[in-house]
């Protein structure tokens, strides 16, 4: 029944990963601006577009 | 000259208006922008958003100050030999077209590497090569196509900026640690003396003693912290049994697993922690792109143009500016000093000061005030006091801007808590009491299980989600306040006192009346074709509202200043100006603003400007007046006194002549007779009494640009809703003690199974979040159901 240490084991790691992820995110200032990204991302059309013309 | 609306600004095109490539532009500036655009490919600016532009404004010589090495240096955010990164707040920021063409400027100069827009407060932060460009260039660049960006005197003083996010951090480590103890709980909850639970529940158990640490350590610790100031300045503020209740949490937890006695609370312990970091974070909704703290440094420029002795001028940093400096300012900038003017037509606009919009005109010899903008060309002035030491600037060294407001404030919350505290600490100790007679074993676990049930985590969670969502909803509404508290502090005042000029006036309409023998259709032609010529800003404003005529060109035109003009066409001769001027003698009491105007010398009349009060300004006047004490206080003359005294109840008082100081002490007078007072200003010259009363309300035409240190922002087109702001405030406050006495029903189930002796963890762990979330949910409904109200 060993086997339960290594699923917590994992299930933790795995927790950890992703928290270790935030607090990456929130350093480099993802959550400064929770705005622009959301526009910018739909500009790359557009560029296209233009390029056309 | 229909309707025509700009390609780039959307203004309408009165004036002129200039066609290219089938669109119309409503002057030279917009129509440039465009070329720079479609040079560059990058017309689609215009798609995002119908004419989404600035007019470029004229700003020759107005960054000189940016060849200054020392100054560049402070500005800059990250400077090595080939690159160099800076931070510019741009006003005009608005829409997804700006956005789009900032982060496009790599497009319109080679040399800048990338450019990244911060929508929510306004920034743009570019990366450019400094060898090949400079700042200076950057600046003009974006000032070409409309997007001048605001360098103050604050950004000098500022330096780098640290953005605080241990909240979010805080948050993070409460939420993963709640989380991952919750599923290591969980078995536990319902199989107590199951086969496997038995052989493992101690690896279970000391993880979620891991898990709990750095929340009890870290995402806990301002608690304890303001638990621990409370205690020291003798108030038993809210945090004091949220404090106590975590620490009994964790020690108890922690001696049951040691023992061997139980699972703990760790459940509920991080589950708490989370919940109030969560409402915290809730309610520090904050509005990046307006400032609450501004003082002058923010209206000032960097440095000015120093003139030295042999014709040489010199770009010279503005604290740098001694007394007997000579100062040379251009089309649009500001004085930032006391001085006297010694060459050139001043035209002072005091707008930021007073909140009056008509320009002031100046002759040499004549001592201007700090903080006025030149509306025309170049003056030479001499400096009579430094920055800090000038008439406007001294105001800031009042003690009204140090202290702080928040800190002495008692929230509802603070109140409740007190009673709260002293009531779970009697029950539990006469519960323990109890059981010390009744069974002794026990006693220890019912004390410590009283204060678990009674940690107030519902009463802490109810004031942060009404404010916060009353916060967001006045935000909305176009009233942006400085945090949570001012909500508290509204609600609390009976004084509303306001600032005439600016205020209840607006700075963009003057209504003018004429008053005298009725003029004939060419004495009407002559004074507008006269009035042509001149660029006095009366004449200006009375030119626009005097009906369109006949156009000619005067025969003789004499233009003195400081009195007024002169003209005749066929014979006819024409004087507009001041009554001393047109009439030749002195004039007796007259307050209102007004321009005289004779034919031949035969006086004819006069155009007196009124500013035209704010639409709904009676309504909010009688509808506060039911509920509050009511005061203005100008800083004008009592020209407008009989107007007013007619129209407002006679319970309103009124003071004229009031120097900004003046202002403050009568507010800091009226608090010291128990008064709680909102101010509502605008202007600098309203600094002072915005930071002494309770809440200090700034009316700002452009929320994007200028407002004084205040606690509140109102957005001018909503000052006919103060009165229900107001009202809504009063409303919040009630909504929280509503949610007091629910939570405190929670309590009392909790309280019976603590005290009986018989609280499980899982009664806990029930109890806590379903307490929290009911009075999230009460709160939003019910805050919600109260900005339905507001227009």
């Amino acid at each position: 029944m060993s086997v339960i240490y290594l699923l917590l084991a994992l299930s933790i790691l795995v927790a950890i990963i992703f928290f270790i992820a935030f607090i990456i995110s929130v350093k480099k200032g993802q959550f400064d601006d929770s705005y622009t990204p959301s526009v910018r991302m739909l500009f790359e059309d557009e560029l296209v577009n233009d390029n056309k013309d | 000259m229909e309707n025509i609306q700009c390609f780039h600004c959307g203004d309408s095109c009165e004036k002129e208006t200039i066609t290219i490539d089938k669109k119309s532009f409503c002057c030279n500036g917009c129509k440039t922008v465009y070329e720079i655009f479609s040079e560059n490919n990058l017309t689609c600016y215009y798609d995002f958003q119908h004419n989404p532009g600035a007019i470029p404004l004229e700003i020759k010589g107005k960054y000189d100050f940016l060849n200054e090495e020392k100054i560049v240096e402070k500005l800059l955010e990250f400077n090595d030999e080939k690159t160099q990164i800076i931070t510019l707040f741009i006003p005009h920021i608005h829409c997804s077209s700006c956005i789009w063409v900032l982060e496009n400027l790599h497009k319109l100069q080679t040399n800048i590497s990338s450019s990244i827009v911060n929508f929510p407060k306004k920034t743009v932060r570019i990366t450019f090569n400094s060898s090949k460009t400079t700042l200076q260039e950057v600046v003009l660049l974006l000032s070409s196509i409309g997007y001048e960006p605001y360098i103050s005197l604050e950004d000098y003083e500022g330096g780098k900026k640290n953005i605080d996010r241990s909240l979010l951090y805080k948050l993070g480590i409460a939420g993963f640690a709640f989380g991952n103890v919750m599923f290591l709980s969980f078995p536990e909850y319902f199989e107590v003396s199951e086969f496997w639970l038995e052989q493992y529940k101690n690896i279970f158990r000391w993880l979620m003693f891991a898990f709990s640490l750095p929340v009890v350590f870290y995402a806990g610790q301002d608690y304890f912290i303001s638990a621990y100031k409370g205690i020291r300045s003798k108030i038993l503020n809210i945090d004091v049994p949220i404090a106590l209740g975590i620490s009994v949490l964790f020690i108890r937890s922690s001696v049951e697993i040691i023992f061997n006695l139980g699972t703990g609370f760790f459940d509920s312990l991080t589950g708490l922690i989370f919940f109030l970091l969560l409402g915290k974070y809730f309610q520090q909704r904050t509005y990046n792109f307006l400032s609450f703290e501004r003082d002058y440094k923010s209206y000032f420029p960097i440095a000015v143009t120093r003139i030295l002795s042999e014709n040489k001028e010199e770009t010279v940093q503005i604290y740098e500016v001694k007394k007997g400096d000579r100062l040379l300012i251009r089309h649009q900038e500001l004085i930032p000093v006391d001085a006297i003017l010694i060459n050139g037509k001043a035209q002072i606009d005091y707008s930021f000061v007073t909140g009056e919009s008509v320009a002031v005109e100046k002759k040499s010899g004549d001592k201007l005030f700090a903080g006025g903008k030149q509306l025309s060309d170049i003056l030479e002035i001499e400096v009579l006091a430094s920055v800090s030491q000038s008439y406007l600037t001294q105001l800031w060294s009042n003690d009204a801007f140090q202290k702080d407001k928040n800190s002495s404030f008692k929230t509802v919350t603070d109140n409740i808590s007190k009673h709260f505290t002293i009531f779970v600490l009697t029950v539990s100790s006469l519960s323990t009491f109890f059981w010390l007679f009744f069974d002794a074993s026990k006693a220890l676990n019912v004390f410590t299980a009283v204060l678990i049930i009674a940690c107030p985590c519902a009463i802490a969670l109810a004031a942060p989600f009404t404010l916060g969502n009353i916060l967001r909803i006045f935000g909305k509404k176009k009233f942006y306040l400085k945090n949570a508290t001012v909500i508290e502090q509204l609600a609390s005042i009976d004084m509303v006192i306001f600032d005439k000029t600016g205020t209840i006036t607006t700075s963009k309409n003057n209504t003018i009346n004429y008053e005298g023998f009725e003029l004939s259709k060419s004495e009407m032609a002559l004074l507008k074709n006269s009035l042509r010529g001149s660029n006095h800003p009366l004449s200006r404003m009375l030119y626009e509202s005097v009906e369109e005529v006949e156009k000619f060109k005067v025969d003789d035109f004499k233009e003195f200043v400081g009195k007024g003009i002169e003209t005749s066409y066929q014979h006819k001769k024409a004087k507009i100006g001041s009554y001393s001027f047109v009439k030749n003698e002195i004039e007796k009491h007259s307050f209102d603003t007004s321009v005289h105007i004779s034919f031949d010398d035969d006086y004819k009349g006069k155009f007196s400007f009124k500013n035209k009060y704010r639409e709904g300004f009676l309504e909010v006047f009688s509808n506060l007046d039911k509920h509050y004490r009511l005061a203005i206080l100008s800083g004008d003359n009592k020209g407008e006194e009989n107007y007013l005294k007619e129209k407002l109840s006679s319970n309103t008082q009124l003071l004229f002549d009031q120097k900004p100081v003046d202002k403050l002490n009568y507010i800091a007078k009226l608090q010291e007779s128990g008064h709680k007072i909102a101010m509502i200003g605008d202007g600098l010259n309203d600094a002072g009494a915005l930071a002494q009363s309770d809440v200090g309300i700034s009316l700002s035409e452009n929320i994007n640009t200028f407002s004084t240190a205040c606690d509140a922002i109102l957005d001018a087109t909503k000052f006919n809703q103060i009165a229900s702001y107001i009202h809504a405030s009063k409303k919040a406050i009630q909504i929280i003690k509503y949610a007091f006495l629910f939570s405190l029903l929670y309590n009392v189930v909790g309280l019976y199974f603590a005290i009986t002796g018989q609280l499980m963890p899982i009664i806990a762990a029930i109890l806590m979040p379903l307490s929290s979330i009911s009075i999230v949910v009460f709160t939003t409904i019910s805050t919600n159901l109260i900005g339905k109200k507001l227009a």
